[in-house]
């Protein structure tokens, strides 16, 4: 990192650091001397692991981000929640159906929402959460699927509701549900594994097996391209 | 962080010679030119980057100098007074690393009747796995065939692959989509059911099956919900650093650290799995990486401690298009995608210097070789090389609004920092992507050790030298679902005995007697950045 990068100060869990304007969060923690154990996975925006809350000085309101996908700035009062112990409900999915009723054996809770929205405002994904868990409750799974697809389950959603809801284990739930039970299953996909059963292609491979580097090379660079 | 007045000023000269860009494609390599720039400029060929092993069952063999360091290493255990009497927890399987590999492998087996632990370093799911965004292969469609995808991958791994491990993986990958499905992960299909597929790097079919631009991530997360379903037993934040073997020098379990209370715990297994993944924190030759923050190779040293032969340790995939600026985003993965749209790398005059889809080797060394030997790379404040990758030509050519609908997982990412990259070029150069070798495997993931298995990332022989896009994915699946099946097969058979570190004391003789002396210890466990 070049000398000539301006530091500014942020306070991680109260406590001042000076740290280049540059970096992520995760970074400038580990510039100030952190070594992660929690709270870092990915460090790519794709596991939720470091989802953090924060304000800035003489601000009121408290906002949130991704660790890993979130610049430092002056005056940034941080902390991370790298653990939310929200409940998950275990099902067999071979048993239960895409409807409200089974859905409410699962996750009651879903069903009292208030409708306060706190969860999509939180959502670093900007992912219409509340509007998932409305779509869920009307027994749409296949909108519930859709909108909650690009979820990253960090719980940040969790820790703000105020009725409790677990909304990434809930999504998850609609997007399997959806998957397995209301999207069609592919007959090729069927149609292949029937063929590979009966040993269709054993002797293809086979032969490909047997053949020697050069005739392998005269046989890929022949192939055709679809 | 929006581009600086300098960046801006060069924008412009990309701007300048885009229009004479459309349509004009740039001349593909003859085969004499790839091979020229591939010896020459791909870090693979750099024999400084690597160094021969003193120790082990693979003395002599090439590896990447830092992999070389892990290797020549004491034990984290080394001096540590352990009970090896006591247990603090008894299985039939134990899988280390909860990734795909070792989701796989465990829900197959307790599938298999035997009871299972994964024992994790981060959370379960924080992985590489996580990550993958482009996709999935398996030969499904009518106009594709097994064999087909067979010789694609041979042709990848520029025919170095192990021919029983090619037949598994593309065998089993219609059932590992299957599978897949029925455990409700939510693919990309039509209104009949049947999956979209298209093309990726080297393929001849169109046979990458994705879940948008979130593949890996959708995969992860349904096994690790079915195995919570399935009331698996999981221990996070409990890295394995060393194996344990039994009088037979059989594996029988691992010594675990929470890394959180600093103590050392005993798991017993009658067998174990090695799913620990990849490499790309040790960042061979500098290279920034793509991979996730616990890709420290713990699974090849901890292999390796115990006698597991290792296949292509010496051969890294780097991706040509990591992210270079803004800072923010060093090494992240810019997806092939991209290129696959219509970008292309431009160098500091707004020239085109390589076509923009050669294979992910030849690629990144042009890359590598624009900037280092012809010095025409992109100046950057953070002073790390770059060429430009101009995503704007997406939207020139496909129409405007093909970046939001196509690309929206990079659109986001580079927006954070304020770049739009429908309105300004892209700044890459190649990143630290993929462990193209590891422990050695036979069909059954079965290492030179017995009662040890090793599946996805962390095992070799699949790929060769050069992994295709789409089979990484599929091999973690294939691979950890064959391991876990046999391990819990292969647990009936063992009666629990003593367990001993005896391989750990004697590998440390053994580095010792080679004049190996210091206090570097491995696994690594955890990177450690300072950014300064
Ligand atoms: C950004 C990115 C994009 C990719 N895109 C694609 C793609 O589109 N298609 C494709 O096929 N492939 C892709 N790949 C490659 C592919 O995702 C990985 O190779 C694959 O997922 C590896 O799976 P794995 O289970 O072997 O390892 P991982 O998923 O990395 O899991 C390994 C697990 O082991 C844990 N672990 C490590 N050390 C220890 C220890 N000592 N003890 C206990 N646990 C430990 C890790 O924390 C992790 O949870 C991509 C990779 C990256 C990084
Ligand atoms: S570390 Fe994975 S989302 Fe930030």
């Amino acid at each position: 990192m070049s000398a000539t990068i301006p530091l500014i100060d942020i306070y991680v869990m109260g406590k001042q650091y000076m740290v280049p304007e540059t970096l992520t969060i995760i970074e400038a923690m580990e510039y100030a001397g952190y070594h992660f154990k929690r709270g870092c996975g990915c460090r790519a925006g794709f596991c939720g692991a470091c989802a953090t809350v924060y304000r800035m000085a003489g601000d009121f309101e408290l906002k949130v981000g991704l660790a890993c996908q979130t610049k430092v700035e002056p005056g940034m009062y941080l902390t991370q929640i790298p653990f939310f112990p929200g409940r998950k409900a275990n099902f067999d999915l071979e048993e239960i159906k895409p409807s409200v009723a089974d859905f409410a054996q699962l996750y009651p809770e879903v069903f009292r929402c208030l409708g306060c929205s706190s969860c999509t405002k939180v959502c670093p994904q900007d992912i219409d959460v509340m509007q998932c868990i409305a779509s869920i409750q009307q027994g749409d799974f296949t909108r519930a699927a859709d909108i909650s697809f690009d979820c990253v389950m960090c719980g940040l959603c969790v820790s703000r509701c105020p009725v409790h809801i677990v909304q990434y284990n809930a999504a998850l739930t609609a997007r399997r549900l959806y998957s397995r039970h209301i999207a069609p299953p592919s007959s090729q996909l069927k149609r292949r594994n029937e063929e590979l059963k009966a040993g269709d292609f054993e002797a293809g491979i086979q032969e490909l097996m047997k053949a020697d580097k050069e005739r392998l090379q005269e046989l890929y660079n022949s192939r055709d391209i679809e | 962080m929006a581009y600086t007045a300098q960046l801006k000023e060069l924008v412009k000269i990309v701007e300048k010679t885009r229009p004479s860009r459309v349509g004009v494609d740039h001349p593909r390599m003859t085969p004499e030119e790839r091979q020229e720039v591939l010896e020459r400029f791909h870090p693979d060929f750099i024999d400084e980057g690597f160094r021969r092993i003193r120790v082990g069952v693979d003395k002599g063999s090439r590896l990447p100098q830092q992999m070389a360091d892990i290797f020549e290493s004491r034990s984290r255990l080394d001096g540590v007074e352990l009970d090896l009497s006591k247990s603090d927890y008894e299985v039939d399987v134990l899988v280390i690393g909860g990734g795909g590999a070792g989701a796989a492998a465990a829900l197959e087996a307790h599938g298999g009747g035997a009871s299972v632990m994964i024992a994790t370093k981060l959370r379960f799911g924080d992985a590489n796995t996580m990550m993958a965004q482009g996709g999935i292969q398996a030969a499904v469609k009518a106009n594709d065939r097994p064999d087909i995808h067979y010789l694609d991958i041979m042709g990848g791994g520029r025919f170095e692959n192990i021919p029983e491990l090619v037949r598994a993986a593309v065998l089993d990958a219609p059932q590992v989509i299957a599978w897949l499905e029925k455990l409700g992960a939510m693919f990309d299909k039509d209104e009949q059911g049947n999956m979209l597929a298209i093309h990726g790097g080297g393929t001849s079919r169109k046979r990458m099956h994705a879940a948008r631009d979130y593949t890996g991530a959708e995969i992860m997360r349904t096994l690790r919900d079915e195995a919570y379903n399935r009331e698996i037993k999981v221990v996070e934040f409990c890295p394995a650093v060393e194996l344990l073997l039994d009088a037979k020098g059989r594996a029988a379990g691992a010594v675990l650290f929470n890394l959180e209370t600093e103590e050392y715990l005993i798991a017993r297994a009658k067998t174990v799995i090695i799913a620990t993944g990849g490499s790309g924190r040790l960042h061979f030759q500098d290279f920034p990486t793509s991979n996730h923050y616990g890709a420290t190779a713990d699974g090849l040293i901890l292999g390796y401690r115990a006698g597991a032969k290792t296949i292509y340790a010496d051969s890294v995939q780097y991706h040509p298009t990591g992210g270079a600026y803004p800072p923010q985003l060093l090494g992240l993965l810019v997806t092939e995608k991209t290129r696959g749209l219509g970008a292309t790398p431009l160098n500091v005059k707004g020239e085109q210097f390589v076509f923009h889809l050669e294979t992910r080797d030849v690629e990144s060394s042009a890359i590598i070789r624009e900037c280092q030997e012809r010095k025409l790379g992109v100046p950057l404040p953070t002073g790390v090389p770059a060429v430009w990758l101009d995503s704007p030509l997406i939207e020139i050519i496909h129409g405007e609004g093909t970046i939001e609908r196509q690309l929206p997982a990079m659109l986001r990412q580079f927006a954070r920092f304020d770049v739009d990259i429908r309105k300004d070029p892209m700044l890459i150069y190649p990143t630290l992507h993929y462990q193209n070798g590891g422990l050695l495997i036979d069909e059954h993931a079965r290492s030179t050790v017995e009662n040890l298995y090793v599946a996805g990332e962390a095992a070799g022989g699949i790929h060769g030298r050069n992994r295709l896009m789409g089979n990484s994915l599929l091999d973690i699946l294939v691979f950890g679902r064959r391991a876990g099946r046999d391990a819990a097969a292969a647990s009936r058979e063992v009666t629990p005995g003593p367990v001993s570190l005896e391989h750990v004391q004697s590998y440390q003789r053994e580095l010792e007697e080679a004049g190996i002396t210091g206090d570097r210890v491995s696994p690594l466990l955890l990177p450690h950045y300072t950014h300064r």
